[in-house]
């Protein structure tokens, strides 16, 4: 009751209303301990920290656009007829979902810009996601203390890749259709209970009248949920690790340079938040996307040509076309690969990405932590691997349009898919070499630059009559920066012989783990840095500098 | 968490504070010199320019406001369903054009005016915060560990082997109810997807005018689909049934025809195949009439329809069902029973 006890008098009234309110606040729910550690907390700067936020400012965005879709869209596969204020559709027969989405489109005022942002928020949302998440991969930023973080990270795009499909499914047309069609041709492939999955999900044969209303709480309630408990786990993480930086003057594994979060942060912030929603809401005035009016209502006996997923499940669809149609019969039973083992693919392939962490540091046996991120040059191996990883995806998403790059090429589609098929498995492994020979380049160009300086355009003709180049010295700044990142060396296999002189049985794993590490940090995969005594020598060589 | 000491002015005055640069090193030319003295904007210097940061400012709030008021406008006073032209898009709905660009240009404007802000006005030197180790000292460790084995102790789970095995097993057995929850999501496969409408005696219905037809109906070349007799687009399975039983009917020269089977189960070189694809289900619509290749446009599987509709090209596994039809004494065109197989994708039981 009695603050008196333990305060000094204050006098009453004399400080502002929000401080009062603040005060009030931190009584009940002890605010200030929360704002003393993170009002002026430290972001530092660069613009490839902005694309999470871009991930951050769309998955908001949905979340309110979509409410507002919620108040008019009927998750009902009731078949109707159209009546509404769209000419062309009138009189035609169609499900209460598509009926409703025409509504949303043409009787309601902003109803077709708010469908419009989500969507292209939606697409918007899993790009971002997919370039931060290789930012963060090409960068390290995934290392120990953050590899929780990066699981995080990875289930949100799998998700947002579930919930853009579920959302785009909803309102029935003949393309989405067409699209869930695929979905439940690919169910019906899996061995053993593929006939169940498919009766329990769409509640009998397909289409039936259920899987509307199912993706509807799949897409407005149970996804977003798991996605809005992510974002928040993830967002609380980045602020307890603090975000990572990039080596250079004063920045240091144990500290963290940049600008405070309130003001400077809040502000850049919050103001990016506008400039990502007023963008896309232009696009969204600008370019029409889906237009579910042109395409029709779906019917499972129509199709219109030239179909095409959003583009973050053409990786899948590149799958299913490029995979030859094998189909293996025996006792009575069929073992559909020709459509099970592209989806077999499809989860390897990404979890291949998600689990790079713990391979990673498995090879190198590291377990410090580590908050200075990698120029993507530094990490030869890891790069190389990621563009491989990437080369693989892109393939798949050409192939994915492989009818649409065949008529816009006049190449054959036949071409186009043999392409794409060995392309697959051609492509990663020339990226792999020569990204990791590009790497390698830029070391050695750092190296030079270190030793030797900067050149500086400047051509001098010495007594002799030689030309040579003017070389710059860098500056200590620059010097620290090049030279900060550390080098592994390859892990070797320990003593095969015991301290009683007996032969230790070398395992396999250990073995594999060497093989690794000296394909990671062996003399081929890494140019030595320079060195203190080397870079003296040579300035010492060259007088002055 | 130190940022709590960060000094509350970030005055240029009171700039390099805490890391002086340090002079080269001797020993180690790649040492770390600190972080670089701060260097003034135009706007720490000359008030002028400060000011001219504020209007700026001001003005992309101000732009914002006419903006949403330009939205209001646009919202009352556009008729929804016109139309315009603009240059590069065509016909495009002017409602939707105005209101995205009004509210793009309200917002992005705010956002501009915001990082404006923070880039000219506010303090823009770099402050630098430790940072702790994530996980705890080895005092805070040994003690949680410590508590947790006392905990442990005192809870008797380790020595009472009986309560902790049969909790085990109710928490095993529990979630079976949630499972069971989920039976009647749908109906057990069955025999379903190995039957369609078709059965022997059913009329082909012309897809487009609803009509039985006569062989003389299909010329050669052209592609026609068909829908069992009875089956109408109000009826409340239809997109059930059809997804099944959709057909499609094209006419050969008999003697064209290479596979023997299908030569049986046609009329006079006309023939029926399901138009569901064999690869993942879509709808074939496609059919050019030298080769006799059906094309499915998903995923381009391509179908020979005079040689048993073997597949010649794409992701497909198998042929298209053939429907094995005749004439009735009417003339017109029948089903002599239903598929063989079943239709469209494989699956695990279709053998
Ligand atoms: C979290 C990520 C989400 C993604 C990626 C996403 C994506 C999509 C997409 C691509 C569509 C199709 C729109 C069209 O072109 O017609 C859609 C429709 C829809 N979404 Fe979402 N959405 C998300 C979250 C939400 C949330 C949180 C809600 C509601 C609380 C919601 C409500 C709806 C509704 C009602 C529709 C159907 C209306 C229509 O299609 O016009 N969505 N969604
Ligand atoms: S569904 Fe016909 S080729 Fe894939």
């Amino acid at each position: 009751m009695s603050t008196a006890a333990n305060d000094a008098p204050r006098s009453r009234g004399k400080a502002p209303a929000g401080e009062r309110v603040a005060d009030w606040a931190d009584g009940r729910l002890g605010i200030y301990s929360l704002a003393k550690a993170n009002m002026r907390k430290i972001f530092p700067d660069h613009w490839s920290f902005m694309l999470g936020e871009v991930c951050l400012y769309s998955f908001i965005i949905i979340i309110l656009t979509g409410v507002y879709l919620t108040l008019f869209f009927h998750p009902s596969m009731n078949e109707v007829t159209y009546h509404g204020s769209y000419v062309p559709m009138q009189g035609q027969l169609m499900s209460e979902a598509y009926k409703s989405t025409l509504d949303i489109s043409f009787d309601v005022r902003g109803g077709l810009l708010i469908r419009q942002i989500h969507h292209w928020a939606a697409i918007i949302f899993l790009a971002g996601m997919f370039v931060h998440m290789m930012r963060v991969f090409f960068t390290g930023a995934f290392r120990k203390p953050r590899e929780i973080n990066w699981l995080f990270g990875f289930l949100l795009f799998v998700l947002g890749m579930f919930t853009g499909f579920t959302g785009y499914s909803l309102p029935d047309d003949l393309l989405s259709g067409t699209g869930v069609r695929f979905t439940q041709g690919a169910i019906l492939s899996v061995p053993i209970v593929g006939t169940y999955i498919s009766m329990f999900l769409f509640g009998g044969e397909f289409p039936g009248t259920d899987f509307v209303a199912r993706f509807y709480s799949i897409h407005i309630l149970l996804l977003p949920g798991i996605m809005l408990g992510l974002v928040v786990g993830h967002l609380i993480l980045v602020f307890y690790h603090k975000h990572t930086q990039f080596a250079g003057p004063g920045k240091t594994n144990k500290n963290v340079v940049g600008m405070p979060l309130l003001p400077v942060y809040m502000a850049k912030a919050g103001g990016f938040f506008f400039l990502v929603f007023g963008v896309i809401a232009a696009i969204a005035g600008i370019v029409s996307v889906n237009p579910i009016w042109a395409i029709g209502p779906y019917r499972p006996d129509q199709v219109s040509t030239g179909a095409q997923p959003d583009w973050y499940m053409g990786f899948a669809e590149g799958l299913v076309r490029a995979m030859p149609g094998w189909e293996i019969n025996f006792w009575g039973h069929t073992l559909v690969l020709g459509v099970f083992v592209p989806l077999v693919i499809f989860g390897i392939f990404l979890a291949v990405i998600a689990l790079y962490p713990f391979i990673e540091s498995w090879v190198t046996g590291d377990k410090r932590e580590h908050h200075i991120l990698d120029r993507p040059r530094n990490a030869p191996t890891r790069t190389a691997f990621g563009v491989a990883w990437v080369t693989a995806y892109l393939i798949m998403l050409v192939g994915g349009g492989n009818d649409i790059v065949a008529t816009h090429f006049h190449l054959s589609i036949n071409a186009v898919t043999w392409f794409v098929r060995i392309g697959f498995f051609l492509g990663p492994v020339l990226a792999f070499i020569v990204t990791k020979r590009i790497c390698l380049g830029l070391q050695r160009r750092d190296r030079d630059k270190v030793l030797h300086g900067r050149e500086s355009g400047i051509i001098k003709r010495l007594p002799h009559g030689e030309f040579i180049e003017v070389h710059e010295p860098l500056s200590q700044d620059q010097l620290h920066t090049l030279t900060a990142h550390e080098q592994y060396q390859p892990a070797e296999i320990g003593p095969t012989v015991d301290e009683n002189g007996v032969q230790r049985k070398v395992k396999g794993s250990e073995k594999l783990r060497a093989k690794l590490s000296e394909a990671y940090y062996g003399e081929d995969s890494q140019i030595p840095k320079p060195t203190v005594e080397e870079y003296k020598e040579i300035t010492s060589g060259h007088g002055h500098h | 968490m130190s940022s709590q000491d960060i000094p509350e002015e970030n005055l240029p005055a009171e700039q390099g504070g805490t890391h002086v640069p340090k002079p080269a090193d001797d020993k180690n030319p790649f040492a770390d010199p600190g972080l670089p003295p701060h260097e003034h904007r135009i706007q720490d210097i000359d008030e002028r320019a400060a000011k001219r940061s504020e209007r700026a400012v001001a003005l992309l709030f101000t732009v914002s406001m006419l903006a949403t008021l330009g939205f209001i406008a646009s919202f009352v006073a556009i008729p929804h369903d016109k139309s315009i032209y603009v240059f590069p898009l065509g016909h495009i709905n002017a409602m939707n054009f105005a209101l995205g660009l009004t509210l793009g240009v309200a917002l992005f404007t705010i956002g501009a005016g915001a990082v404006h802000w923070a880039r000219t006005l506010m303090s823009d030197e770099e402050v630098a915060d430790e940072r702790h180790p994530i996980e705890a000292d080895p005092e805070t460790r040994a003690k949680v560990h410590a508590d947790f084995k006392q905990g442990a102790k005192e809870s008797v789970i380790g020595r009472r082997k009986l309560i902790r095995n049969t909790m085990l097993g109710a928490l095993t057995l529990m979630p079976l109810s949630g499972v069971f929850l989920l039976r009647d999501l749908g109906p057990l496969p069955g025999t379903k997807l190995r039957h369609t409408l078709w059965s022997k005696g059913k009329l082909l219905v012309n897809m487009n005018t609803n009509e039985p037809m006569r062989p003389s109906d299909i010329g050669v070349g052209s592609l026609t689909f068909a829908k069992p007799e009875g089956l109408e687009e109000h009826d409340h399975d239809f997109q059930n049934e059809i997804a099944k039983a959709a057909l499609m009917i094209i006419r050969l020269e008999p003697d064209s025809i290479k596979d023997k089977r299908e030569l049986e189960w046609s009329h006079e070189g006309i023939v029926a195949y399901s138009k569901i694809c064999t690869h993942v289900g879509c709808p074939i619509s496609l059919y050019e009439q030298q080769t006799h290749h059906a094309l499915c446009p998903c995923h381009q599987s391509t179908f020979d329809l005079a040689d048993g509709a073997r597949v010649i090209f794409g992701p497909a596994g198998h042929p298209l069902p053939q429907l094995r039809i005749g004439v009735n004494d009417e003339g017109y065109l029948e089903a002599l029973s239903d598929f063989e197989e079943p239709v469209g994708p494989a699956f695990w039981e279709r053998g």
